[in-house]
């Protein structure tokens, strides 16, 4: 039982089959289990991600990316992130090793880190990064990756999120509005035309419950207003900001509770404008690449707030040989399996991009355009996702959901939500005795709700 | 008179239960670029596009292997434990009869994801975590509950009078069961077993925590399916119901019971 | 089989009138001890681990931390009401279905068999399959939509699933639950049914009884015990009902299992889940009680 717990040895069997007939349960059903696809037996890797999930892009990563590499690899997905932390817990617990290779967000290494339950991939990390035929990660997103000064962590793929809309939708644009350019209120003055001229609310935001609206809340709308997250939660450019979502909120499609992934009512057209993930944009931008542009999140009053979403790739901490699995993260991030990755899934490497543009597919170049001219603006401001949260990052989620449901959705008292919900947030911050992170001024100490 | 207004009945029900799953044949059969239309085209464009992506996705032999295990060896041992279970509560007067049931029942008023940590802890300890046993335990624990109840209404059904007749002319009480009873109870036994075996095969999310490089079939296609686009939504959705349909077809004269309608006295 | 022996050696030894009695009353108990031991290994030891997780908070000392948590949520009644309105408008909706298809399948209509598939078939569709089908007829731009606007009955599309109309929400909850699990009404409800012996029906239809008057005053009746079967199994699965509510209520529209699916997979608290999970458990189990009361069984003959 030490490389696959799921294979189940005919010894396993015949303890499980006596123990169940001592219960006075089976005998006869017991006995033959040869046909069954537990039993089949392998050498191969098991790499278990968060990402790369859905049916179709796991099956890209199976036939595309994969392909190539020697030894044959298992890979399993789940987007659930508390489940993969179940299975390394439980692997830690009972002393096996069911997962040799492990892919998920920056957030959530972070956690398994905190844990313990993650080799150091420094020297991983310093190896790949050197010689000849190096990879040539962004220094951005290698900082990323360190903590406790080391690499918890090689970076694998990275995304951002950004804005869509119909064209039909731009000639509805607030006069001298440039949709390259957004700010926050133009894009109101925008929907509430749309609104007007339409006849139905056609701003949609992924609110659903597979749905990204916390990312926007703390990578976008509250560093964009109010310079911080934490910091500033109850103050008054919160506020305004809540002020603001709320206005925004009543010319968003109301179905917006039930969206995950905007591409499909962009396409349906339920909604001519929407804010997500990219690579739950990318649908919509390759299957109408004329009717459908990407342009980047709006500008507001503390600048142009962006999340940078990286992935990376680590080994378990329970793996006692790890050859094998570095062996595959050195093919998982090889600049031509990179340039696969964009192609198929639309996840962009957190490398140089010089040798993997030109000749993209229509969808993708669009939003390779859009990142870089986001990521590039004068007025950028980069969060980072929540550091150091630990067991927590769920209910530091939550406060920003319930806050959102209960002013907007429940059109609350806007400063006595931010009173309690800020008490909450301190809460959690305190729990997890998390130091403050970007665009928070980072410190020393437990962050400090302000 | 009567009769038609019968068949009308029969074909608006009908159309209940079959216009919804049409839409989703539909969906699964328009090509990508129309599935957006609206209004929707009542008929699809016949594009097998996303069918074939699930029809050739490499684990779907291996999940459906899976499925038709967990789903068999659940039925097995599901009626093994419920059959006697069942049979007690119907026939038998004891004390504790009402509180059995009501503490079986309770086992499955407490909803299963709470109970996803413990049993994946426990699972792992005993060596199932991951097989087609650990998850077929697991539904078995999900529908025995149901499913002595079901056998004892079954059971309750039979006449006592016919079982005890049978007594009289000299049978044991054992020939008795297995003689006057077993047949009389046999479709509703097996309808009973057709429920385990399709909550079984339907059920998602005990088996999506129990299982990891083993799922069960939908597990496979539902697990991606939430955040997947539109086409692979349809198509995941009309892939999983085909074996299951089938599998009803099978089944279906059992639950009738062709030729065990008892004829009494 | 165990149970067989089981009974055989109890019928055998009963040769002796004076055993009977003493081995008789183990009887039952030993034919349920199989399905009680197995329960309390998978079921009840598990549950037994989440009540305590219930009543430790966060910190993992014991206390009520968890469950005020809980009370505190401005979710938690709103959920509570949803839950319980589900449930009422379901149950009868699902029980006329139910009725409607056994009358016809017991019609002895022509291709009885044929009938009796399609209303089977949704007992192949998961939560998840009913759920992906009945958001694309209830979306904006979705199937009903597009009939009423062919039909005339609308101008522009309707927008049905919006969560500042609970009743809407509700409705479209209850139609799609009501599509996917009444099969399994009908399969007890029609086991029930086979059971009862054509003579009643034929010597009420000596007596001129109208076809209402049969199903009143002899078909119902004598499915008591079976509807109430089917009664407490479909509002227990009730409680549970979370993939349709999910993908048709979004994250407007709450019922207790959805939350407490909420507090285990997207905030990973399984202290909050528990608390979640002992209030369904209480709320089913009362339900469950007050339909053994008002439905009580006089048992046919005992023993």
């Amino acid at each position: 039982m030490v490389q696959h717990s799921g294979v189940l040895s005919r010894r396993d069997v015949l303890r499980l089959g006596s123990a169940a007939a001592a219960a006075g349960l089976l005998s006869a059903c017991a006995l033959d289990t040869t046909g069954a696809p537990g039993s089949q037996d392998s050498d191969g890797l098991v790499f278990y991600s968060t990402q790369l999930a859905t049916t179709e892009e796991a099956e890209s990563l199976r036939r595309q990316i994969l392909a190539g590499f020697g030894t044959p690899v298992d890979y399993v997905t789940d987007s659930s992130s508390t489940k993969m932390f179940d299975r390394l817990r439980a692997d830690a617990k009972a002393g096996t090793s069911s997962v040799q290779v492990v892919g998920a967000l920056q957030g959530e290494i972070a956690t398994l880190w905190a844990e313990g339950l993650l080799r150091d991939m420094t020297d991983v990390v310093e190896e790949l990064a050197t010689g000849a035929g190096g990879r040539r990660f962004t220094r951005q997103y290698l900082d990323l990756a360190r903590m406790d000064g080391r690499y918890a962590f090689v970076p694998w793929i990275q995304a951002s999120y950004l804005m869509a809309a119909r064209t039909d939708a731009l000639q509805y644009l607030p006069p001298g509005a440039d949709v390259q350019r957004l700010t926050y209120d133009q894009l109101l003055g925008w929907t509430r035309t749309l609104q007007q001229a339409t006849g139905s609310p056609e701003l949609g935001l992924p609110a659903g419950p597979d749905g990204l609206l916390k990312r926007f809340l703390q990578g976008y709308a509250y560093p964009s207003f109010t310079g911080g997250v934490n910091s500033t939660f109850r103050s008054p450019d919160a506020a305004a900001m809540w002020q603001w979502l709320r206005a925004a909120w009543a010319t968003a499609n109301p179905q917006s509770v039930t969206y995950g992934n905007m591409a499909e009512p962009l396409l349906s057209g339920e909604v001519w404008v929407a804010w997500d993930h990219a690579v739950r944009l990318v649908d919509a931008l390759q299957a109408r690449p004329d009717d459908i542009v990407s342009f980047p999140a709006p500008v507001g009053p503390r600048g142009r707030g962006y999340l940078p979403v990286l992935g990376g790739l680590s080994v378990p901490r329970s793996v006692a040989d790890p050859t094998a699995s570095i062996e595959l993260i050195r093919h998982l991030t090889d600049p031509a399996r990179a340039s696969t990755t964009l192609r198929t899934v639309a996840w962009f490497p957190p490398q140089d991009l010089a040798g993997l543009l030109g000749g993209l597919p229509p969808g993708i170049e669009a939003e390779a355009a859009t990142l870089q001219a986001m990521i590039t603006a004068p007025d950028a401001l980069a969060s980072s996702l929540a550091v150091g949260l630990g067991n927590q990052s769920g209910a530091y989620d939550k406060v920003f959901t319930d806050t959102f449901r209960q002013i907007v959705l429940g059109d609350g008292d806007i400063p006595s939500t931010l009173a309690t919900q800020g008490a909450a947030l301190q809460g959690v911050l305190d729990q997890a005795g998390a130091r403050c992170w970007r665009p928070d001024p980072v410190g020393e100490g437990v962050c400090r709700v302000g | 008179m009567r009769r038609v207004l019968g068949y009308a009945a029969a074909a608006l029900l009908a159309g209940w239960i079959l216009v919804p799953i049409w839409f989703v044949v539909v969906g699964a059969f328009s090509s990508v670029a129309r599935i957006y239309d609206y209004p929707r085209p009542p008929v699809p464009d016949w594009s097998l596009e996303t069918m074939t992506f699930f029809v050739t996705s490499a684990g779907v032999p291996q999940a459906l292997l899976s499925s038709v295990l967990v789903a068999v060896i659940t039925g097995v041992l599901t009626m093994l434990l419920a059959a006697p279970a069942g049979y007690a509560v119907a026939r038998h007067v004891f004390r504790g009869a009402d509180a059995y049931r009501l503490t079986i029942l309770s086992t499955r008023a407490f909803p299963v994801v709470v109970l996803s940590i413990p049993l994946a802890v426990f699972f792992l300890q005993w060596g199932v975590y991951d097989s087609v046993w650990g998850v077929a335990f697991m539904h078995t624990a999900l529908a025995l509950p149901f499913v002595v109840l079901m056998v004892s209404t079954v059971f309750a059904g039979v006449p006592v009078d016919l079982e005890e007749a049978a007594q009289v002319f000299g049978c044991s009480r054992f020939t008795a069961f297995r003689r006057v009873v077993v047949p009389i109870a046999a479709p509703g036994i097996a309808g009973a077993a057709t429920f385990a075996v399709l909550l079984s095969y339907n059920e998602v999310f005990a088996a999506s925590i129990l299982t990891l490089q083993e799922p069960t079939l939908p597990v496979f296609v539902l697990s991606g399916l939430t955040q997947a686009p539109l086409p692979f939504r349809y198509a995941g959705a009309l892939f999983l119901l085909a074996p299951a349909f089938l599998f009803i077809l099978l089944i279906r004269k059992q639950i009738l019971g062709v030729g065990g309608r008892p004829t009494l006295r | 089989m165990a149970e067989q022996t089981l009974s055989r050696s109890a019928t055998t030894t009963g040769e002796t009138p004076a055993a009977v009695p003493r081995l008789r009353r183990w009887v039952p108990y030993l034919l349920l001890a199989p399905s009680i031991v197995y329960l309390a290994v998978f079921f009840a030891s598990p549950m037994l681990q989440a009540f305590g997780l219930a009543f430790t908070g966060t910190t993992g000392r014991f206390g009520l931390e968890s469950i005020r948590a809980m009370l505190g949520d401005d979710r938690f009644w709103p959920s509570v009401l949803t839950t319980l309105l589900l449930l009422v408008v379901l149950l009868p909706v699902q029980f006329a279905l139910a009725l409607g298809m056994g009358l016809v399948v017991n019609a002895r209509l022509r291709g009885s068999g044929f009938w009796l598939y399609v209303f089977l078939l949704p007992l192949g569709v998961s939560e998840l399959g009913a759920g992906i089908a009945w958001y694309s007829i209830f979306v904006e731009q979705g199937w009903l939509n597009t009939v009423l606007q062919g039909l005339g009955i609308i101008d522009t599309p309707v927008i049905w699933l919006d969560y500042r109309d609970p009743v809407r929400v509700v409705a479209t909850i209850v139609l799609a639950e009501a599509w996917r699990s009444t099969s399994l009404i009908l399969i007890i409800l029609v086991s029930g049914m086979r059971a009862i012996p054509r003579d009643y029906l034929e010597a009420a239809e000596v007596f001129h009884a109208g076809p209402w008057q049969k199903l009143r005053h002899v078909l119902l009746p004598l499915l008591r015990p079976t509807i109430r079967t089917a009664l407490i199994v479909r509002t227990v699965l009730a409680f549970e009902v979370f993939a349709t509510v999910v993908a048709l209520g979004g994250t407007g529209t709450d019922v207790l299992a959805t939350q407490a699916n909420r507090a285990y997979t997207e905030f990973q608290d399984a202290h909050l889940a528990s608390a979640y999970g002992l209030v369904i458990l209480v709320v089913s189990l009362a339900a469950v009680a007050v339909i053994l009361v008002s439905l009580p069984i006089r048992r046919e003959r005992g023993e």
